[in-house]
């Protein structure tokens, strides 16, 4: 299971690798997300996939899923939350303004005399 | 146990939040910003004492005992960058209250600085890997509102970039992150060092150690992972720029210096040479972008990245003199860019240019923020009684004894192109004939010297009373040579 999981992530983070370099703002955007995920699934493999109950104690199980992998991860959504939001509404302002989502019209163009 | 070690991260924590309540109070805000950093600097102040005469002062939140909760801990270290970081950021907002502006004031400026401060404070206190990812994105997530702040073209369109870089290095640390807590169970440094030390470093623990080494140059603008520093930080205002330049990137050098003294120290003939090779040429960029430029901002910008070069070689001299010489020449730098990029901010409300083709003359009507400059200048570069010199000669010293004599024949030469770069700026600038007339200056420096002067005082002190400043210095090298300190510490084992 853990294998299957890792490959997934490994696509995710090539999708997102390929989405981020190119020109259009908004595929980058959605890059970032992919790459998220990547991540976040990743930590949630790497904590182990191993049987067991969801880690509640009202279940009385006798082995539960290990607990630490899902807070981080909780923790990494939201930020990674908060700072999709900050980033759409930066590519919106910033189409109000410089009238482009194409990456390659906002290169740097101060001409050192 | 320790109260005293949170105060640092709680005190900006609550005023950004009263902050938030009275957006267009100003001058209530200015008056609150004040008090709380006066009373974080005074935390500041004895949380290095306490550190000085008690040893580590560690505080595990809710009683949890460590790996278990969260633990914060101060060592020498930390706590005098803790330091350090808030003197800067509070000249920083002396010089912003004149300079930033209304526009900027009434849209929470000042909300966001004290939530920048709790970031950079929380990032050199934490003692969870984890938690330390948290902190930086408080700390990059207030950077983002400040660097954008004011919505000009320039802002708009680098602070796209800037953004992009973080979110792809954050998403890099969870990944550092979920392979190290695969690899050993757990992520409280003192832990992680512990069970690292005990099972060997293998090679897979190697290949997270340079993981997180791509992490942190990408946040601290280390060759080959720079790139992005210099557009990012020309957008802001020089008051946030100064910040910028003083804090961020020095947290990301904090944290190569934490995890590669505590956590990866067993397989230095990889890390370490990697290191090496990497400050060598980000030293070398740096003063060959200095040069090139002739633009004041973009100048010191590059010697930004000179610095990190410097700073980080101290890791592979692994010495106590070394890790001294690091130490000693990170807490120069905070302070000596921060006082650079102030002064420069005056000249730069006198002129309303950043060229420096476009300025001269400036010492006739403005002769303290010339000579505090020229003071600046020499700092930087390493002058004797100026607090450049100890660390530099610090890291010489340590060099030379390890017979790394690459890395101090291009330091010193560096020194010397880092010296012409910003003294290219003082006598074109200063000297020639006037441009601008009292009439057609843009601003005037009213009350825009004096943060820079507190600044200036400081590296002269730490210049001048090196005496004095050793003791703390070389206790903080010493925890870096020996982690078993920090480990018992933490662990009380």
């Amino acid at each position: 299971m853990e294998i299957i999981m890792t490959i997934v992530a490994g696509v995710l983070i090539a999708t997102a690798t390929y989405l981020m370099l190119s020109r259009s703002i908004l595929r980058i955007i959605i890059g970032t997300a992919l790459l998220s995920h990547g991540a976040h699934l990743l930590l949630l493999t790497m904590g182990g996939l191993k049987r067991g109950a969801a880690p509640l104690l009202g279940q009385e199980a006798d082995a539960y899923t290990d607990p630490l992998p899902q807070a981080l991860i909780l923790t990494a959504i939201v930020i990674a939350f908060g700072v999709t939001s900050f980033l759409l509404v930066l590519a919106y302002r910033a189409y109000q303004e410089l009238k482009t989502d194409d990456m390659d019209q906002l290169r740097g163009n101060e001409n050192n005399e | 146990m320790n109260n005293l070690v949170i105060l640092p991260i709680l005190i900006p924590l609550i005023t950004a939040t009263l902050l938030l309540l009275i957006p267009k109070n100003v001058k209530l805000q200015k008056v609150i910003s004040v008090i709380s950093l006066t009373f974080t600097t005074i935390a500041a102040m004895v949380l290095v004492h306490t550190v000085y005469r008690d040893g580590i002062q560690t505080l595990e939140i809710g009683s949890w005992k460590p790996p278990f909760g969260i633990v914060l801990v101060a060592d020498m270290f930390a706590a005098l960058l803790v330091l350090t970081g808030v003197i800067v950021s509070f000249t920083c907002v002396l010089f912003s209250f004149r300079n930033i502006g209304k526009g900027r004031e009434n849209f929470f400026f000042y909300s966001f600085t004290q939530f920048l401060i709790t970031g950079v404070m929380g990032a050199f206190l934490t003692g969870d890997l984890f938690n330390l990812f948290v902190f930086f994105e408080v700390m990059l997530m207030s950077s983002y509102a400040l660097i954008v702040l004011g919505g000009t073209r320039i802002q708009l369109r680098e602070s796209i970039k800037y953004l992009l870089v973080n979110i792809i290095s954050s998403a890099l640390f969870v990944i550092a992150l979920a392979y190290l807590y695969g690899l050993v169970g757990t992520l409280n440094m003192a832990d992680v060092s512990d069970k690292i030390a005990q099972s060997g470093q293998t090679d897979i623990v190697t290949v997270v150690a340079i993981l997180f080494l791509i992490v942190f140059g990408l946040k601290g603008g280390i060759f080959p992972l720079y790139f992005w520093l210099p557009g990012s930080y020309q957008a802001p205002p020089y008051a946030i720029t100064a910040i910028f330049g003083a804090l961020l990137t020095k947290v990301g050098v904090y944290s190569i210096y934490r995890i590669f003294t505590l956590i990866f120290y067993h397989e230095p003939q990889i890390t370490h040479q990697i290191i090496a090779a990497l400050a060598i040429i980000t030293i070398l960029i740096g003063a060959i972008g200095a040069i090139a430029y002739w633009d004041v901002k973009k100048i010191l910008i590059y010697n930004i990245v000179t610095a990190v070069g410097v700073i980080i070689y101290g890791i592979s001299i692994a010495t106590e003199t070394g890790y001294a010489g690091g130490i000693y020449y990170l807490v120069h730098d905070m302070v000596i860019k921060g006082a650079l990029f102030l002064l420069a901010g005056a000249m730069f409300t006198i002129t309303g240019t950043d060229n420096i083709k476009k300025m001269g003359g400036l010492i006739k009507r403005h002769p303290l923020l010339g000579w505090m400059f020229f003071t600046a200048c020499l700092a930087l570069a390493g002058i004797p009684p100026l607090s450049g010199f100890v660390g530099k000669i610090l890291l010489v010293q340590g060099g030379l004894e390890q017979e790394h004599y690459i890395f101090v024949g291009v330091m010193l030469f560096s020194s010397l192109l880092v010296l012409y770069s910003v003294m290219k700026i003082f006598m074109n600038c200063f000297f020639r004939e006037e441009v601008l007339s009292s009439k057609e200056e843009k601003g005037s420096t009213r009350g825009l010297v004096y943060p820079s002067v507190i600044l200036i005082a400081l590296s002269a002190f730490l210049g001048l009373g090196a005496e004095f400043v050793y003791p703390y210095v070389f206790e903080a090298a010493e925890t870096l040579m020996d982690p078993s300190i920090y480990i018992q510490a933490v662990l009380k084992e």
